[in-house]
């Protein structure tokens, strides 16, 4: 079993942390696991992104060509890479941000409001982990839900942690 | 009993000069080896060479040494200080290499306060080329690529590297000097000796400048060498103490 | 099982560095390697080594050959721009016989290019560099935990045989994070002799490339590198197979490309198409010996490169038959696709 994870967004909406906690869960639960991060001038302002695979087995590419997992938070990333997915993938819509609808059949949507939904639990710079609580409901091969919560303390530079309990 | 009132410094080779005859080089290359025969740091010095006509000062100097790229020698001295720390290491530099090729290294090593000490040979001209005009060129001096003499219009004016260094905060010693007469030679002499007796000291980054004769290059007997850097180059050239915390604390 | 974390490729060759000892570092800043330095600068201090951000890559290199030249274990990193101003250094201290480790994070060229992964310095990496007759040997990690293993072998390789030596990775490796058990010191040591540390108790000695007598002392010199590569080519060649025994199709890819290469060979094998994968790497020396014999009875060989077909030249140069290899790749820091790669080898069938 593999997934190949797309999580998108603007920079600052938390996507390449996203990813890594996604990474860290799966590598503690025994999978195999990568995570490759969009980076340089695209981060600042621009839409953010990365790419994470898990696996039970060792991972030959790190790169995603066809996501079997998509999340977008914002609109020009569901306009990117929708059309890219596998089919039968699972995208998940962040309808606070979005408000166009999928184009396409074959694949499994969910529409959350997740930035609302974040903003009601304190922050609405969570809803990147308000998308990650959704995706593991629908995917539980992934990961669990404790494993995704040890990850975050894991993955967040000391610094950020007072944030934790928001999340 | 006689006294032995000059001796061959044990730091300087005996080896035949390749420098030609008038050259500044040579006398420069004897003040080292005596400062460091007097404080007795030979078995301790490391010379990083530069490109340019000392590109063999290695030869001269009994002491470790290292060669570096052209313009380079402040940064290979950098990096080889902050392995042997304890050791002092000498950046020997012309000004083709100190001021163009290695302007930037030149400046941020000094910038830095690196515990090193660079000494800087001024003959106004590339030596090893064999005679191009240099970023110490003096205004209208003809040299194979300055053919009508330096125009300051189009190329700029000499530039100075001591003033350029006494903008910055760390340098903790700069000095100008001169080689053409016994007097200067003397005084030269005094501030090699002051400049690496800073770094025994670990007080930071130490800057001597010489204005040196090239006779070969400028066209002049050594006699008359020595007259132009007194005439021509002192006058644009001031030799004096730019700057010693050593003095002022 | 020994403890997993979770490490970018940038971070992992600095730590793992350390690990191989390595008490300095010099270097510029330049994305997408920038993770480098800031290790380096928060780690070194910690174990007692020196972190300086030097004024360009020129001076960088310069450092790192007066601190190797002090018998130091010494890095500097760069991406692509920066590697070509490296080049004066490497020279060097491939002349001067200095041992250093260079990682080259290669981007998208030419000029300033682009920030995204590339493989397009391989023939800079390959063929020395810079101006002479020389080698330095390159490494070409495929993963991180392979970046950080490498990165120790690297030290190790740059000591024995008084050689720079470049780990060749690319913006995807640098940028990519994976599960990674910290790399153990090697144990090995090598004493230094030739190091400038003052002349005490003996000759002085100078570290130099430049030879000027007697009359065919260059000569001399350039010989005896000779010598030392040849040592290398016979001696240090690693490469890995893939699927390789039954395979109709091998692909030739090293580093990222390889790792698309493979997801190609999975996905061919599950629809029946025999293909496997010859990962190089050592870059240099290249396992042209290895794969001659491997690609002999194939009926196909594919190079495939984030590249216009520069490893290609060495893939041809080896191959007996050049009829049956064939190129596939992509330019200015795009990957290839998973998808082209199978579509080229089916079109073999």
């Amino acid at each position: 079993m593999t997934e190949e994870i797309i999580v998108a967004g603007f920079g600052g909406q938390g996507v390449l942390l996203a990813g890594k906690m996604l990474a860290v869960a799966a590598m503690r639960q025994g999978k195999h696991v990568s995570h490759i991060p969009s980076y340089g001038a695209e981060m600042r302002g621009g839409t953010a992104n990365c790419s994470v695979v898990i696996s039970d087995e060792e991972i030959a590419s790190p790169t995603i060509e066809h996501p079997s997992v998509l999340i977008v938070l914002n609109e020009p990333s569901l306009k990117k890479f929708e059309k890219t997915m596998a089919p039968g993938g699972l995208l998940l819509v962040n309808t606070t941000l979005i408000k166009a609808k999928a184009e396409r059949e074959d694949i499994k949507v969910v529409y959350q409001d997740f930035t609302d939904f974040a903003r009601e639990a304190g922050s609405d710079k969570s809803a990147n982990m308000a998308a990650l609580g959704c995706l593991i409901k629908e995917k539980n091969f992934i990961c669990s839900l404790e494993a995704l919560i040890n990850a975050l303390d894991e993955a967040v530079s000391q610094r950020n942690r007072r944030f934790n309990t928001i999340n | 009993m006689s006294k032995m009132t000059y001796a061959f410094p044990q730091s300087l080779s005996e080896t035949r000069t390749h420098y030609c005859a008038g050259c500044g080089h040579g006398i420069v290359h004897k003040l080292i080896a005596q400062v460091l025969d007097e404080l007795n740091i030979r078995e301790k010095t490391l010379l990083v060479a530069p490109v340019g006509c000392s590109v063999l000062a290695y030869k001269y100097l009994n002491v470790d040494g290292l060669e570096a790229a052209h313009g380079r020698a402040p940064a290979v001295a950098t990096g080889l200080k902050r392995v042997q720390k304890d050791k002092i290491v000498l950046s020997y530099q012309g000004d083709g290499d100190l001021l163009a090729i290695g302007a930037g290294e030149t400046i941020h090593a000094a910038n830095r306060g690196e515990d090193i000490t660079v000494i800087f040979l001024n003959n106004a001209i590339y030596g090893m080329t064999g005679g191009q005009m240099a970023p110490t060129t003096m205004e209208g001096q003809k040299t194979l690529t300055s053919p009508q003499g330096r125009d300051i219009a189009d190329v700029g004016s000499a530039m100075r590297a001591c003033e350029l260094i006494d903008t910055l905060e760390a340098p903790y010693y700069i000095e100008r000097c001169s080689v053409h007469d016994v007097k200067n030679v003397n005084r030269t002499k005094n501030a090699i000796k002051r400049a690496i007796k800073y770094q025994v000291e670990g007080r930071g980054y130490s800057f001597v400048e010489i204005l040196s004769m090239c006779p070969t290059n400028w066209g002049l007997d050594p006699v008359k060498s020595a007259k132009w850097i007194e005439e021509d180059m002192v006058p644009y050239y001031p030799l004096k103490k730019f700057r010693d915390k050593g003095e002022e604390a | 099982m020994e403890e997993k974390i979770l490490m970018k490729g940038n971070d992992a060759m600095a730590e793992a560095a350390i690990i191989a000892g390595c008490s300095h570092y010099f270097g510029y800043p330049i994305t997408p390697q920038n993770e480098v330095p800031a290790y380096f600068a928060k780690r070194l201090p910690q174990v007692g080594g020196t972190f300086l951000q030097a004024e360009s890559e020129l001076a960088a290199i310069s450092m790192v050959m007066g601190a190797s030249a002090g018998g130091a274990r010494v890095m500097t990193s760069t991406s692509s721009p920066g590697m070509s101003l490296k080049q004066e250094g490497i020279s060097y201290m491939a002349g001067a016989k200095l041992p250093c480790v260079i990682a080259n994070i290669m981007r998208g060229g030419p000029g300033l290019g682009g920030i995204a992964g590339s493989q397009a310095d391989y023939f800079q990496a390959t063929r020395g560099g810079g101006n002479g007759d020389y080698q330095t040997i390159v490494l070409a990690p495929g993963n991180v935990q392979e970046l950080a293993d490498l990165t120790i072998l690297a030290f190790d390789l740059a000591d024995k045989y008084r050689i720079p030596v470049i780990i060749l990775g690319d913006g995807y490796l640098g940028q990519m994070s994976e599960p990674l058990v910290l790399p153990k010191p090697s144990g090995k040591t090598f004493e230094k002799p030739w190091a400038i540390t003052g002349a005490k108790d003996r000759d002085p000695q100078f570290i130099a490339s430049m030879r000027l007598t007697p009359e065919n002392a260059l000569e001399q010199l350039n010989l005896e590198l000779q010598e030392t590569y040849r040592v290398i080519r016979e001696n240090e060649v690693i490469t890995e197979c893939y699927q390789c025994d039954d395979a109709d199709t091998v692909l030739v890819a090293y580093g990222t490309a390889a790792r698309i290469a493979n997801k190609a060979v999975i996905k061919l094998r599950e629809q029946g198409i025999n293909a496997g994968l010859l990962r190089p790497k050592t870059l240099w020396p290249f396992p042209s010996e290895i794969l001659r014999k491997i690609t002999n009875d194939k009926k196909k060989v594919l190079t495939v490169e984030m590249s216009a077909g520069q490893m290609h030249e060495d893939v041809l140069l080896a191959c007996d038959d050049k009829n049956k290899v064939d190129f596939y790749g992509r330019l200015g820091g795009a990957l290839p696709k998973v998808d082209e790669i199978i579509e080229r080898v089916k079109s073999y069938e």
